[in-house]
């Protein structure tokens, strides 16, 4: 196994651990992009780059965005 | 069942599954092993029986054609089920103009006027991006599914371009409605031609090419064209209900059952 990709597990596991371990909702989301983007790069360091792809796209944008937009009609929702 | 009973059986149930993957793993190729037996067959087919130069799109749309169709309509499924669950109820309205998520927001920003000039610019570019990951899917990585989704995410920066009566009105639910449909039937109607010329289903009716070219791989780009309308679509209509539901849906003042259904 090469250096980079036992640096490039090891960010995913503390970007996992990371998620797990935020508790606000807001904030939970932003560190999901983050996890995202930390395993498309995963994807493409171990030769797949279209996963790679797919991973970006949907786990480090559209997945965050979804649960923010979520977040913030819940949040409309209290206020009233 | 009481807490230690549940705690038992959970330990049952890890330590079997522990046993079973430890028994599996021991038993499977080393991390970075050079042997892939089915990788190797399905890279020569794709090389050099099918002039396919993305070996992976190879294997989605043309090798195992079939799966990729179920997973289309994985997505086509999802969408459907969340536009229902994300419905205007009776006692909702809208109301275009309350701008509610105004307040989450403290102040407008140092310059809104630069994020608006950003999200011009690089709205183009993501249109040609993602056309281009679309068209090359079978010749570099990417394809109709990475492609779609870019596509969608550009139609989105009118939002941060502009506002979201600018992207609502460039936006008509309807038509994007009908081109999700029409692009999941189109990958099963070029399925179904397969089949009816040569007798299997998602069979590769047109020449292979020349390896590499952009006119090459058979039936792959036109897969990839029907996957990209459909995902790109998908995605905005699954978008739409989201910010629907944030920025434009209100639930009437009065309308007594605030609260009382969950």
């Amino acid at each position: 196994m090469s250096v980079l990709i036992s640096v490039v597990l090891l960010l995913t596991a503390v970007a996992g651990t990371g998620v797990v371990m935020t508790r606000e909702p807001v904030h939970q989301a932003m560190v999901l992009s983050v996890l995202g983007l930390v395993l498309a790069i995963l994807f493409v360091v171990l030769a797949a780059p279209d996963v790679g792809l797919s991973q970006l796209v949907v786990g480090a944008a559209v997945l965050p965005l979804m649960v923010l937009l979520a977040l913030a009609k819940i949040r409309a929702q209290e206020r009233r | 069942m009481n807490r230690g009973a549940r705690s038992g059986l959970f330990a049952v149930a890890a330590l079997g599954m522990a046993a079973l993957l430890g028994w599996a793993f021991a038993a499977a190729p080393a991390f970075g092993a050079p042997s892939h037996p089915y990788g190797d067959l399905a890279v020569q087919t794709a090389l050099a029986g099918r002039a396919t130069a993305n070996a992976i799109a190879s294997v989605t749309f043309d090798q195992r054609g079939l799966d990729t169709m179920g997973e289309e309509f994985i997505l086509f499924a999802a969408v459907l089920g969340a536009s229902v669950l994300l419905r205007r109820e009776p006692d909702e309205f809208a109301d275009p103009d309350d701008d509610e998520g105004a307040r989450d927001r403290p102040s407008p920003g140092p310059s809104p006027e630069m994020i608006h000039l950003a999200g011009y610019l690089v709205l183009p570019v993501v249109v040609v991006v993602g056309i281009y990951v679309i068209a090359h899917g079978h010749l570099t990585p990417g394809g109709g599914f990475q492609g779609g989704i870019v596509l969608a995410t550009a139609l989105h920066l009118l939002y941060i371009a502009g506002d979201y009566p600018a992207l609502r009105r460039l936006r008509p639910q309807r038509v994007f409605e009908i081109s999700e449909a029409s692009a999941a039937a189109g990958y099963v109607v070029l399925g179904l031609v397969g089949l009816a010329v040569s007798g299997a289903f998602l069979y590769n009716l047109l020449p292979y090419g020349t390896l590499g070219q952009l006119a090459s791989a058979g039936t792959v780009p036109l897969l990839n064209v029907a996957v990209g309308l459909e995902v790109g679509s998908a995605m905005v209509l699954l978008l739409a209900e989201f910010l629907e539901q944030t920025l434009i849906l209100r639930r009437r003042p009065g309308g007594g059952s605030n609260g009382a259904r969950a």
